[in-house]
């Protein structure tokens, strides 16, 4: 079954293109990472699919349909500097915020929404800080906090935006877990990351990306210095190195 | 049971300072505290062409006409910052100077010499005139009639936060989210600008335009000072329209002067009282916690 599919999808931004003609095809069950330099639209890419930011031209399919007829199955995880910390909520209520495209425009939030978010931050280990004001919380916190939105949200295909940015090392691992026990259930995620030497280990799949599409398949076939050339352009010389190592030792890369 | 016209002044101030202070404190979440300040001087030329066409001055057209002008105010600076490279800040000062100074020439080309506007009346408002108005029985009491429209644009503002609260939350804090969940930010945009609007001009009469910011900031401003909760700063933004109508206007008979300067001088103070001891982020809390922290 394919979650996601994208047709020519075009952005633009001040009449200048940020991302061209983008046609992919993503199975369910995928866990990918969407990889390119600074400014190849990585962000604007999952936000013109979710329609956040209006596409200049092509289409979106989510598990056959228009996006706009699919939305309950599509979860988001925006960067975590999109929103003001210092807002006046809890860590409760923007775990609840997840449950709330079931409730239409005057459903009210009872028992059951409740249990789900309870559920959700207990998953991601932030229960005990539930009534805590999200400012008071360290960067790893806030972004087990919008996991935990997300997962309220019971989607079937999710996108993430740098969830791995400015995050501690155990909250790396647990997102990472997080991720593979969605994988597990059939689940379809799609990250932005932006550390190539990682993405390897985090994804199955992964799709390149430098305003237009690069390429996309499994992560083992990615991994080449010609591809991440190709997606990194001449503008980073370690990459090279990277690349080079990456392809001397490819038999132990795939089995971590 | 009869109120003096102290009580009915006092409670005209509440109910043009309630709606205020709700969606005032939406407007800080938000950071658009100053677009409060354009829709207050763009209502203008929206209340004069609904005025050359109804000729009445207290017909409720007149309010569609602000709000209509109001939602063209905000949709003038989106477009600008949106299609141009000017910054917001920019794009407000353009657009609400430039729609009062079309209200000015449209005064003088609808209306001709048959209105005068009253500088004063802008500048600093008129609440008095509940305590010569016309009374109405209702609910056993003889009540000024000039006090139902602002009382009605109270109610429908509650009651409209009251149900759309989450929705209005949701999209304050992570619009991203509110969109990729089916809810449109921009609708929920420009309803609001539209109740804005509605409750600016309502608010205008009995405070004028410049001082109706000072109950759109400073409500919400003291209650995000005291709270964490979005519910609670609501609420205390509601409870900081009660006192500083009630003081504001004990201070205006103590210094005999405007209600309106009144209501703001004691809206302010409650504001200084809040920064220095507020529960949550007052003066004196920072200091204890200070001291509480270098002792352990």
């Amino acid at each position: 079954m394919i979650a996601l599919e994208t047709h020519d999808l075009t952005v633009t931004y001040h009449k200048r293109p940020v991302l061209y003609g983008v046609d992919v095809e993503i199975e369910q069950g995928s866990l990918v990472g969407i990889i390119g330099p600074n400014g190849a639209g990585k962000s604007t890419l999952i936000k013109s699919i979710m329609g956040v930011v209006p596409a200049a031209g092509g289409w979106v399919k989510v598990f056959g349909k228009p996006i706009k007829e699919n939305l309950h199955r599509v979860g988001y995880v925006p960067q975590r500097e999109s929103v003001d910390w210092d807002f006046p909520v809890t860590v409760m209520d923007v775990a609840l915020m997840g449950t709330y495209g079931k409730l239409g425009l005057f459903g009210r939030v009872g028992k059951r929404e409740k249990m789900i978010a309870s559920e959700a931050l207990d998953k991601v280990g932030m229960l005990p800080y539930a009534k805590r004001q999200i400012g008071n919380l360290s960067g790893g916190q806030q972004q087990r906090v919008f996991l935990a939105r997300a997962l309220a949200q019971d989607s079937d295909l999710y996108f993430m935006d740098e969830p791995f940015t400015g995050v501690d090392a155990a909250t790396e691992s647990a997102i990472i877990a997080l991720l593979k026990e969605m994988r597990e259930n059939g689940k379809t995620v799609l990250v932005v990351h932006h550390d190539l030497q990682s993405a390897k280990e985090y994804f199955d799949h992964l799709l390149l990306l430098n305003m237009r599409l690069v390429a996309y398949g499994k992560t083992e076939e990615m991994y080449t210095n010609e591809l991440l050339q190709k997606t990194y352009g001449g503008r980073l010389t370690i990459l090279d190195e990277v690349a080079e190592r990456a392809a001397q030792i490819p038999e132990a890369s795939h089995r971590l | 049971m009869v109120l003096d016209p102290w009580g009915w002044m006092m409670m005209m101030c509440f109910f043009v300072a309630l709606p205020c202070a709700l969606l005032g404190a939406y407007l800080i979440l938000r950071r658009m505290s100053l677009v409060g300040d354009a829709i207050s001087h763009s209502a203008l030329p929206g209340i004069v062409v609904a005025f050359a066409f109804v000729g009445d001055l207290s017909s409720p057209w007149l309010l569609v006409g602000a709000a209509v002008a109001g939602v063209l105010v905000t949709f003038l600076i989106e477009q600008i910052h949106r299609r141009t490279r000017i910054k917001q800040d920019s794009a407000i000062g353009i657009a609400f100077t430039s729609l009062f100074a079309l209200g000015l020439v449209l005064i003088r080309v609808l209306l001709g010499d048959k209105v005068h506007l009253h500088q004063d009346s802008v500048l600093e408002g008129n609440v008095s005139h509940v305590t010569y108005a016309k009374t109405v029985r209702f609910l056993g009491l003889d009540v000024p009639d000039s006090l139902f429209p602002a009382a009605i644009v109270a109610v429908v503002t509650v009651a409209l936060i009251i149900v759309f609260y989450r929705i209005l939350t949701l999209s304050s804090f992570d619009a991203g989210l509110a969109a990729s969940l089916g809810y449109s930010p921009g609708v929920v945009h420009y309803a609001l600008m539209a109740v804005l609007s509605v409750v600016v001009v309502s608010a205008f009469e009995a405070v004028g335009a410049i001082l109706v910011i000072a109950l759109l900031i400073l409500p919400g401003a003291t209650a995000y000072l005291c709270t964490h909760r979005m519910k609670l700063m609501l609420f205390l933004s509601a409870v900081h329209a009660l006192i500083s109508s009630i003081a504001g206007i004990y201070i205006s008979v103590w210094f005999n002067g405007k209600a309106s300067a009144g209501v703001v001088i004691a809206g302010t103070l409650l504001f200084l009282l809040a920064w220095m001891i507020g529960p949550a982020d007052g003066v004196l809390v920072k200091a204890i916690q200070r001291r509480r922290h270098l002792l352990d």
